[in-house]
């Protein structure tokens, strides 16, 4: 009797014993994946959605049995907008949460302020957004364009025929790095096509500038002197503003064609975007692109909107950089699949030359030295819907030159991955 | 029998006719896009009013083609065949145009209703071939000059042929054209008579001269025009700091509460002008227009009594402590901007403007006045008049400058400072509000719009004097205008940060502002 007692009294701890263990052994079994996009703030407005498609992309991989048969978990941190706090909070997924990768950043100032951290930790960030270039990362993978792959064509669009045949260029952003490291490449690439310094104007304005009187007027005038375009590097919020008064000052698009680089779907929401038909964004994907891989998108991303219940989700729109991050996780979990591991070293080689269908329509390839994705590059007019229609794309995907040749002594920068200091 | 063959040939004459544009809208649906753009700069020197139906829905984006390449019109979501009987294979879609294609479509549109009867559209179109007329046109433009019957046309279609005749073979028309071109305020005319002046382009030297006179003249105009432009611009900026100030220079200007979450109200004017919109879209579609009017007082209201809850939970227990009051209302923004975010999304919202809102009117050539501007301008006057008879006029204005100026004594004689504070603050919070509705119809409207305003206002309030209304008008349009003419000198950048450099050293010299008040009572 007593005997029995023990018998059952053992093996009840150790049934909870094994249960307490079995638990312990599941949480181990998961991918810890980090999310670093700043959910308040002034970029609280763009970086959001990237937070909520991140998180579908993982419970989708998860759906299909997870990687290495194991489940990813989502570690969201909030750097509010604040540059020093992505290095803080980066460095707390490396060290604390151990996570084996992030996916995150849209700044480049705050990309550059998380580049010393994984640098030293060894840790593996996807960075979604189009920049500036002037950066390869061992530790970074770059899932947005390049300015060879977003800018230039670009300009090389309102050059041709089609594009308006453009004689004039006025050069108009945000003050901060990557509008004024863009503006270089493409003043210097507009130079080497004949174009006299006369005919560039740059014009920059502090971040939430919100009275584009006089620079309208200044376009104006500066249109007069033969046929004109305007290439925006605005930011943000700014926006708005900006082409309510282009509108309301009567600049149409025929007259004077405006090629935004950091418009999108998501930003067109904000806008009443009748007045702006006609103008342009450069991007290497819309929502409007036609092909099985993106309706399947756009429609999962609108059902996961409506069951999360994302604010505004009867109108969810997908975007560029949203289909990067959506590109990025992917791409990371086949290479893991490929190595067998999430180490660090062996992921990243596994991810050189790593392909995926992605909703562009396009078989993306990661390039095998220089850590940028071959894009296929378009132009999209605004429709009075607040999508674009593509009037021009590339017919094959465009290699990234992260280091621009129209910057002085890039030549010899190698082409591969080196750290940064 | 001549009848029958005067028949049979007026038949075939009608054939021919149709045959002859039986093609068109086909043509241009078939066409590659360099082939549409020669057929519409073809079809701009030889108009034909029976193409105008066609190009008025190109114009309007309104031409489709169905999988078999044939042309359809789209009318209230019904596609009709644009020549013939023909059914859609399937739906049609619509034709991708681009800017290009777009700029001489509007040139076609322009020298089709050169031909139309209405004298108003013809001195549209006149007005639009002076921007886009191309040398092809030239005949036409001869011959539609010949045969106008309304002056004002016809002047307007002489400029447009002057443009062209800027490289006639003839001298004395090269002449006249330049004469003429001198007397207009064009942009485009100053820069075509700049060409002329390169013995290169043109070799007569008396064209030249001739060109060197009507330059100076066109560049007076345009002169005005700036000058005027710019004025406008700084009494516009004026106006909008002014709506963005006015709430604040009550809340802090007479009650001396160093009001951190200002800005938020602004923020819920315009967020209750985005929730009125919504409203009128969903029960009164055909109203929309008229949504802001409706929103003005809905606006004040909300944020008045978001005001006085505050005024009575939190912020009359701090009076007399500026740095918690500081504090307090700082964390009370931070969880309005939150709570915002969390109701309506990070993303900003939609807020359209009223289509007597949008569009400008053409003064001068180079001047165009926005009509939200000129709205706001008028709007931020009558707010002014508006307070300033609420606080000189009223027994509630008379309680609340009796208590700003001796609180003690104020309650002795019978002022129950308690409930004028309340009021005093919802008055401030309510025009905040109002404020807020007019910004939204010029700017974004997010969780974060009150942050951007914040420092403006208090800016203003403080430069102007505080306890002061007529101060806080004459720093906000001073602001306003030296902003604009610092701005086209030296840029967007460093005309913000000479201007804060500029009233940090007015500050200094004056502590009290612009205008401050007198007497005993202040300290």
């Amino acid at each position: 009797m007593q005997r029995r007692n023990l018998i059952k009294a053992f093996t009840l701890t150790a049934s909870i014993a094994a249960m307490g263990m079995t638990w312990t052994v599941q949480a181990a079994e998961t991918i810890k994946v980090g999310i670093l996009h700043s959910l308040s703030g002034t970029m609280a407005i763009s970086e959001t959605s990237l937070k909520d498609m991140a998180l579908m992309t993982i419970d989708e991989i998860n759906a299909k049995g997870g990687v290495n048969g194991k489940q990813l978990e989502a570690v969201v941190v909030d750097p509010a907008s604040n540059w020093p706090l992505f290095a803080e909070k980066g460095r707390q997924l490396l060290t604390q949460d151990k996570v084996d990768v992030v996916f995150g950043c849209w700044t480049s100032v705050s990309r550059k302020s998380v580049l010393p951290v994984f640098e030293e930790l060894n840790g593996l960030l996807f960075y979604p957004v189009q920049y500036e270039g002037e950066e390869m990362s061992p530790n970074v993978f770059y899932t947005g364009a390049a300015p060879n792959q977003q800018a230039i064509p670009a300009v090389e669009y309102l050059m041709s025929e089609d594009g308006g045949a453009a004689k004039r260029y006025f050069l108009l952003g945000t003050d901060y790095v990557y509008p004024r490291t863009t503006n270089k490449i493409l003043r210097a690439f507009l130079i080497s096509k004949g174009v006299a310094e006369k005919d560039i104007e740059e014009v920059y304005t502090p971040f939430g500038h919100s009275d584009y009187q006089t620079i309208v007027a200044n376009i104006k005038k500066f249109s007069a002197g033969g046929k004109t375009a305007v290439i925006s590097t605005v930011n943000g919020d700014s926006n708005v503003p900006f082409y309510k008064e282009l509108a309301n000052q009567g600049l149409e698009a025929t007259d004077v064609p405006v090629v935004a680089f950091s418009v999108g779907e998501e930003e067109l929401r904000g806008i009443d975007t009748k007045p702006l038909v006609g103008h342009l964004a450069a991007w290497n994907y819309f929502q409007s692109v036609e092909n099985p891989v993106n309706t399947e998108f756009v429609a999962k991303w609108k059902a996961y909107a409506k069951a999360k219940n994302l604010p505004g989700a009867d109108k969810a729109v997908t975007n560029d950089p949203m289909e990067a991050t959506y590109v990025g996780i992917n791409m990371w979990a086949q290479a893991v699949e490929k190595a067998g591991t999430t180490e660090v070293d062996k992921v990243r080689e596994a991810l050189y030359g790593q392909t995926f269908a992605a909703p562009s329509g396009y078989t993306l390839t990661m390039d095998k030295t220089n850590h940028h994705l071959h894009k296929p590059v378009m132009i999209g007019e605004i429709q009075e819907d607040g999508q674009f229609s593509v009037v021009w794309e590339t017919s094959s995907p465009v290699r990234a030159q992260p280091w621009s040749p129209f910057i002085e002594g890039n030549d010899k920068k190698p082409d591969y991955a080196v750290k940064s200091n | 029998m001549p009848t029958v063959v005067t028949r049979i040939l007026l038949s075939l004459l009608l054939l021919l006719s149709l045959a002859a544009h039986a093609g068109d809208a086909q043509d241009f649906v078939t066409a590659n896009p360099a082939k549409q753009a020669s057929l519409l700069e073809r079809w701009s020197a030889a108009p034909d009013a029976a193409r105008l139906p066609l190009l008025e829905a190109l114009q309007q984006g309104r031409v489709a083609a169905d999988s078999a390449k044939t042309a359809f019109i789209e009318t209230a979501g019904n596609y009709q065949a644009a020549e013939g009987e023909a059914q859609p294979l399937d739906t049609p879609k619509k034709l991708r145009l681009n800017n290009r294609l777009r700029g001489l479509i509007a040139t076609a549109v322009a020298s089709h209703q050169l031909l139309v009867d209405d004298p108003v559209l013809r001195l549209a179109a006149a007005q639009q071939l002076q921007k886009s007329a191309k040398p092809a046109q030239l005949q036409l433009l001869n011959a539609q000059v010949a045969s106008e019957t309304d002056d004002a046309v016809r002047d307007a279609l002489t400029l447009a042929l002057a443009n062209l005749q800027l490289v006639d073979s003839d001298l004395a028309v090269r002449l006249a054209a330049v004469r003429l071109l001198g007397e207009t305020g064009d942009p485009l005319a100053r820069t075509r008579l700049e060409t002329l002046l390169d013995p290169a382009v043109e070799s007569d030297p008396t064209v030249r001269t001739a060109a060197e006179t009507s330059l100076a003249q066109v560049k007076r105009k345009l002169l005005i025009g700036e000058l005027l432009g710019q004025a406008f611009s700084g009494l516009s900026l004026g106006s909008i700091l002014l709506l963005a100030a006015l709430g604040l220079a009550i809340t802090f200007g007479l009650l001396g509460v160093i009001n951190m979450a200002h800005g938020e109200m602004l923020m819920l004017g315009a967020y209750s002008t985005y929730m009125v919109q919504v409203l009128f879209q969903r029960f009164a579609p055909e109203a929309l227009a008229l949504y802001p009017l409706v929103a003005l007082p809905v606006a004040f209201f909300v944020t008045a009594a978001i005001g006085m809850a505050l005024e009575r939970t939190v912020i009359r227990h701090l009076y007399g402590r500026p740095l918690e009051t500081l504090l307090a209302t700082w964390g009370i923004s931070l969880i309005l901007i939150q709570l915002v975010r969390v109701i309506f999304g990070a993303q900003n919202v939609e807020v359209a403007n009223p289509y007597w809102l949008s569009g400008g009117i053409q003064v001068l050539p180079n001047l165009v006045l926005p009509y939200n501007r000129i709205v706001i301008i008028g709007f931020a006057l009558f707010v002014v008049v508006l307070t300033w008879l609420l606080l000189n006029k009223t027994r509630l204005g008379l309680n609340v400058r009796a208590v700003t100026q001796n609180r003690n004594m104020a309650a002795c004689c019978g002022v129950p400072t308690g409930r004028v504070d309340m009021l005093a603050f919802g008055l401030g919070s309510g025009i905040a509000g109002l404020g807020g509705v007019a910004l939204s119809q010029i700017g974004n409207v997010g969780p974060d719009l009150g942050q951007s305003y914040i420092i403006d206002s208090f800016l203003v309030v403080v430069l102007g004097g505080v306890g002061q209304l007529a101060g806080s008008v004459m720093a906000a349009f001073g602001l306003g205008i030296a902003n604009k003419i610092l701005e086209p000198q030296i840029g967007a950048v460093l005309g913000k940060i000479l201007i804060l450099a500029l009233i940090i050293l007015f500050i200094q010299k004056r502590p009290q502002g612009l205008f401050a008040l007198k007497g005993r009572v202040i300290d």
